[in-house]
């Protein structure tokens, strides 16, 4: 059971109201991209879901509310990949993806053999395995944001936040890691909810997109129903034309209002 | 050894280990922290005015063994040993690991390498609670012990209980920033009522002076068994942290995410190395730099993972403050130089030359 249901939920920080009055249900091993403009809220409904912000209304994993579960509980429902994951310098990449086996253990408890094996496992399957012993800091962008999954995976959580997959990628490692995530969740059954940026990325890999601005939910559905130039050029304030792929989903390109004036 | 040494500890693959790169305690390193902790405890007992040679030392330890029969040593040598000496070198060691372990464990909640076991005010709190007892209540006691030592430990006790409690009532505890200023403002408060009566009891300022820069005079064992088990308890709980320090590593978010609680690891070490602290500053007064240097000094050489941190500064901390101890008492003998003096006038210029060496790569 690793559906996520939110019901009318409301998050404020101190006095301003950041995300109001949100209704939003997510199958079971289903896609789930959160797109909006810069401040709409999508990090913070990924934040409430792993209960780092206070909340109000209701947000039920299967059938049981968040905020009725123990930190470990919650934390072997959900792992979350952070937008900028803390990477301790010094750090190994093994230590640092065996810090997601920390929900499975006792307050006191030490990893064994078996939380190794899953590690190492984790570590190979991500292409991280001659990594293994490298310090964090001397790792490339790419292999940070993988590192930052490993150890997600690791946690073995049925629900994959993921903060802004692709930030500070070029194209080939943003492709190279959504790919993965698609693996993954195709392999392991995986439900994923990540907050997007890339609208032609979010709408090639997600199954759904729900278009938030200023923390309410203005559109949900396919890329086919929300990837529309009317409904971006409303919302993002951006003159955009969407092209239709040749069966790989729509891709949305800024255009210039006033195209530049080209030299004869 | 100390080339040799770094290389396994950064290099070298476990021998048929699942995962490679995992945080271990070098064998050579743990081994060096047992021969200074011997080395210096030997040391520490064999150097004083009277001479007193290795093999009385070693008979001396022996004769207590029932069943050995070593020659019999001259009473008062062996008085000299076991009331004097070899209490002050154990309680040296207790006072030198407790210091660094208290450090080290500071430095991991708050993820700031400045962190030492006084960041919340212990320091100003014992000394606070130490110069009240000698302007107000010399030579008292209380259920047979000193008043001194027992006004100390309430007052670190109490700055670190009132700094904690100021930083929840500010910011929630959200975050370790507002913890440090509650500890920075209510050590000022402390420090400032410190002095002042320090300024209008004059009659005893050489005796509170003495006490805020440590010392470890000892008659017997009582010191020792005073502070060993808050001392015992604070290095297990800590011990027993060691995983969880590395984990806040990340962060209190992402600690949070992975089913950690920060803010209970937070209190439970805090009061863990809280309460060894105030039993040993209580004790042998507020002696600097301890914990600060040596778990740096671990850090710089063998790695940053709080499972080969936290023990290893127990050791090397212990044979730290045995070695600062016995050049406090011999290099101006018969005079004896506070202790924390020797600690940051010999510590300091070693860091210094450890940090230069390893090009502070792992700081």
């Amino acid at each position: 059971m690793s559906n996520v249901v939110l019901a009318n939920v409301g998050i404020a920080y101190d006095s301003d109201v950041v995300v109001s009055g949100l209704d939003l249900s997510i199958s079971s091993g289903e896609w789930l991209a959160l797109i909006g403009p810069n401040g709409a809220g999508k990090t913070t409904i990924l934040r409430a879901i792993a209960r780092l912000v206070a909340y109000e209304g209701d947000i039920r994993i299967g059938d049981q509310a968040v905020a009725a579960m123990s930190g470990r509980e919650l934390a072997r429902r959900v792992a979350m990949v952070m937008q900028e994951p803390h990477m301790p310098d010094g750090m190994s990449v093994s230590q640092y993806v065996l810090l997601g086996r920390s929900p499975h253990l006792t307050y006191f408890g030490k990893e064994g053999r078996r939380d190794h094996r899953i590690v190492a496992d984790i570590l190979e399957r991500l292409s991280l395995d001659a990594l293994a012993a490298r310090p964090l800091d001397h790792l490339s962008g790419g292999e940070r944001q993988r590192a930052a999954i490993a150890r997600a995976l690791a946690q073995q959580a049925p629900i994959l936040l993921v903060d802004e997959p692709t930030s500070s990628l070029d194209v080939g490692r943003q492709q190279e890691v959504l790919e993965l995530i698609d693996a993954l969740r195709a392999e392991q059954g995986l439900t994923v909810i990540a907050a997007m940026h890339e609208l032609t990325l979010a709408g090639q890999y997600a199954d759904r997109l729900a278009l938030l601005v200023g923390g309410k939910l203005v559109a949900l559905g396919g890329p086919a129903e929300v990837l529309t130039e009317p409904a971006i050029a409303s919302h993002y304030h951006a003159h955009v034309q969407v092209l239709s792929l040749n069966g790989s989903g729509r891709a949305v390109v800024p255009v210039r209002s006033h195209p530049p004036k080209v030299a004869p | 050894m100390l080339i040799l040494g770094r290389r396994l500890a950064r290099t070298a693959p476990r021998p048929a280990a699942l995962l490679q790169g995992l945080p271990y305690l070098p064998w050579v390193w743990a081994g060096a922290g047992f021969v200074a902790l011997l080395g210096t405890a030997v040391l520490g007992v064999l150097v004083g005015p009277v001479h007193i040679g290795l093999g009385t030392v070693v008979q001396a330890l022996v004769a207590p063994i029932p069943w050995f029969h070593a020659a019999a040593v001259d009473p008062g040598q062996a008085s000299i040993l076991w009331s004097l000496r070899i209490p002050r070198v154990v309680l040296g060691a207790i006072v030198g690991g407790m210091l660094a372990i208290a450090g080290a464990a500071y430095q991991g909640v708050f993820r700031n390498p400045l962190a030492d076991p006084y960041l919340l005010g212990a320091a100003a709190g014992a000394n606070l609670g130490a110069t009240l007892a000698i302007a107000f209540a010399p030579g008292s006691t209380l259920i047979g012990v000193n008043v001194v030592p027992l006004a100390g430990f309430a007052g670190a006790g109490l700055a670190v209980a009132g700094a904690y409690a100021l930083g929840q009532t500010v910011t929630g505890l959200r975050n370790t920033t507002g913890l440090i200023l509650a500890g920075v403002a209510i050590a000022a408060f402390f420090n400032a009522v410190q002095t002042y009566i320090q300024q209008a009891q004059t009659s005893n300022i050489r005796q509170v002076y003495s006490w805020i820069l440590g010392r470890l005079v000892t008659a017997g064992w009582d010191g020792v068994l005073l502070v060993l088990p808050y001392v015992v308890l604070s290095v297990a709980v800590i011990v027993l942290h060691r995983r969880l320090l590395d984990a806040l590593s990340v962060g209190d978010d992402e600690v949070t995410s992975l089913g950690i609680s920060a803010r209970r690891v937070r209190l439970i070490v805090v009061v863990a190395a809280t309460l060894g602290t105030a039993a040993v500053v209580a004790i042998a007064g507020t002696i600097a730099f301890v914990g600060i240097i040596i778990p740096h000094t671990v850090r710089l050489l063998v790695g940053r993972s709080y499972r080969v941190v936290i023990p290893l500064s127990v050791l090397f901390g212990a044979a730290f403050l045995m070695l600062a101890d016995t050049a406090a008492r011999t290099v101006a003998a018969p005079a004896e130089l506070p202790i924390g003096v020797i600690t940051a006038f010999v510590g300091a210029p070693f860091f210094i030359v450890v940090m230069r060496s390893t090009r502070a790569a792992a700081l």
